[in-house]
């Protein structure tokens, strides 16, 4: 019950968050509602038993990447969003067809989805850093030092494209 | 106890959400925040299906366990892909901005920078 209470709230709280971005016409509005998305999901997480991945979407989603999207809209200073007319087919053809893949999703997972099960808060310590490191550093590992090369390359990447020509 | 449908739907919505906002924004900031947006939806059902099947052990078709941890280890791989794609993207939006001195993308249709 209790439960089922805390993911109304914060799933409440997402969504109010998600269409505040797509209402506000100033990016740093947007980006701050972004950041309370971030962080109801982060809770969303930890009651899914999720604790380190709770810690790492608060520090590295909501602290890192977003404080990196208010430094470059201060940057550029950039101000409210103009209204001009986009591509049609955008509007006439993908709006509605995310309208029709989402409708169809939610209408099959609200009448078999009772035959999937449920999710509940475990007592046993599933999801906790020990665990999860060592998945990472036997199963994964390979994939895992790829992403070490592949965080140079975008770091070597933003530098070049960062600097000033001339 | 909550149904897993639960979880799939907030994570459908907030995915459909980013589409709306990649489809109709006109700020270059924003797409990207949408983008995000897109990628914590996903992030959501994959940390909601590793719960589901520590409570549910199952076997794939081979034969062999599945093992629920796995999720949490796909979320932390989209985590640090999506804070490399922020850093570069973060980058050519700069680099956009001063050639062009716009953040419309309606603005911005040449691969030229």
């Amino acid at each position: 019950m209790v439960h089922q209470v805390l993911f109304i709230i914060f799933g409440l709280i997402c969504v109010a968050g998600a269409v505040n971005l797509l209402v506000q016409r100033h990016p740093i509005n947007s980006a701050l509602s972004l950041v309370v998305v971030m962080a109801s999901l982060a809770l969303i997480y930890l009651l899914l038993g999720a604790e380190f991945l709770a810690a790492i979407q608060v520090i590295v989603y909501a602290g890192a990447i977003m404080v990196l999207f208010v430094f470059v809209i201060m940057l550029l200073n950039a101000g409210a969003e103009e209204r001009t007319r986009g591509s049609h087919i955008a509007l006439f053809v993908g709006v509605p067809g995310v309208v029709v893949l989402a409708g169809t999703v939610a209408w099959l997972l609200i009448h078999s989805g009772s035959r999937l099960g449920g999710v509940t808060i475990s007592s046993s310590n599933f999801g906790e850093t020990h665990a999860i490191a060592r998945l990472l550093f036997q199963n994964f590992l390979l994939p895992f030092e790829v992403t070490s090369v592949l965080i140079l390359i975008a770091i070597m990447g933003a530098v070049v494209l960062g600097k000033r020509e001339g | 106890m909550v149904p897993l449908s639960w979880y799939l739907i907030l994570s459908a919505i907030l995915f459909s959400l980013g589409v709306f906002g990649f489809l109709l924004k006109r700020n270059i900031i924003t797409i990207f925040m949408s983008i995000e947006l897109m990628l914590n939806a996903v992030n959501l059902s994959f940390v909601a299906f590793a719960n589901y099947w520590n409570t549910h052990p199952a076997r794939l078709a081979d034969g062999t366990a599945i093992i629920p941890l796995s999720g949490h280890v796909f979320v932390f791989f989209v985590m640090v892909v999506a804070a490399a794609e922020a850093a570069v993207g973060l980058a050519i939006i700069i680099s956009i901005f001063r050639t062009r001195e716009t953040l419309n993308v309606d603005q911005v249709n040449l691969l030229k920078l």
